[in-house]
């Protein structure tokens, strides 16, 4: 009777183990935003998560895999970081350039509050779509690590570069155009 | 005497509506809510979003909000996440219900085994038997020692 409770026992404790071990298996194969801009670096245009979010800039909700067959520039920012001011006016600039030619940007506000980033839409004349995403529910997804970081999907939402920090840098916005110009082709 | 039961009684609801009524207190607040960004709690951080949070207790507490009424409203914006305490519902409700079980668990772990050393212990004193040449070994030994 007492050997078999303890085989029970010791059957208990290796389940336990082995599904701890599943646990870690599991996340560290879910775990795949820190991949994407390494796999985009390497060129293998690793497709980008979806997510549905509400807007900021209007009623209702945005799907990214809704706008498939458009490229995509996907800014994560937020009211209160400062490279996002500076970087805001030249996303404006890049969506009225390259609207036309089949490029929408998205502006991802993230750890905000609603009130914050309306206004800063406002302040910066911001017109392209604006998606929230208060808790940052997103952000893993992505590998998102700081404010802002910028994504350029292809046509077939998958990501060709992706950029920490701001985008309006000399030596990036000739990367960043570099990128656009990738995206379109596809 | 019945007035001043009816006194007592008054003074007693003065004193809960007052009480229900004393505004939150901004640190208390700060204490019990997280920054979204550094995810410590607002009071420990100087991030630029928990320094808007703070702004934003103040501001509702000076418009008469409850403590409960701005928790919400930061859920609204940031999630359940801004809650250094998990609700006490749902899926936050495994955030209590665990550390619980763990400690039940490993109480009955503790007892089972306690009771087992204990037989085991008493068992040993019985049955234990010296051998008689190697009690007398000992004692050659010990009698080395002493000399």
């Amino acid at each position: 009777m007492a050997s078999r409770a303890r085989l029970v026992a010791q059957g208990v404790a290796i389940g336990l183990v082995a599904l701890l071990f599943i646990l870690l298996a599991w996340s560290l194969l879910n775990d795949e935003g820190g991949d994407l801009a390494a796999a985009a670096a390497r060129g293998d245009r690793p497709a980008a998560p979806d997510f549905t979010l509400e807007r900021l800039d209007e009623n209702g909700e945005l799907q990214l895999s809704s706008l498939q067959g458009k490229a995509v520039l996907l800014n994560v920012w937020a009211s209160w970081c400062i490279p996002c001011k500076e970087e805001a006016p030249f996303l404006e600039e890049i969506w009225r350039e390259n609207r036309d030619r089949g490029l929408v940007v998205v502006g991802l506000n993230a750890k905000d509050f609603r009130a914050d980033a309306r206004k800063f839409a406002e302040r910066f004349d911001l017109t392209f779509p604006l998606v929230y995403d208060g808790p940052g529910e997103t952000l893993d997804g992505f590998g998102v690590t700081g404010f802002p970081e910028t994504f350029v999907l292809d046509r077939e939402g998958r990501v060709v570069e992706a950029f920490a920090g701001a985008v309006d840098g000399d030596d990036t916005r000739e990367r960043l155009a570099a990128a656009i110009e990738r995206a379109l082709e596809t | 005497m019945t007035r001043a039961v009816a006194l007592a009684v008054v003074l007693g609801a003065l004193a809960a509506g007052v009480a229900t009524a004393a505004p939150p207190n901004a640190a208390d607040l700060e204490a019990e809510l997280v920054c979204p960004v550094c995810e410590t709690t607002l009071d420990q951080s100087t991030a630029p979003v928990a320094e808007r949070m703070k702004t934003f207790i103040r501001v509702r507490i000076a418009a008469g909000d409850s403590g409960q009424d701005i928790k919400d409203a930061l859920v609204a914006e940031f999630g359940t996440e801004v809650l250094a305490e998990p609700p006490g519902g749902g899926f936050g409700l495994l955030a209590w219900l665990l550390p619980l079980g763990a400690l039940g668990a490993g109480l009955v772990v503790v007892a089972v085994l306690v009771r087992r050393w204990s037989r085991r212990g008493s068992g040993d004193a019985d049955d234990e038997q010296l051998d008689p040449e190697l009690e007398r070994l000992v004692d050659d030994e010990l009698a080395r020692f002493d000399g």
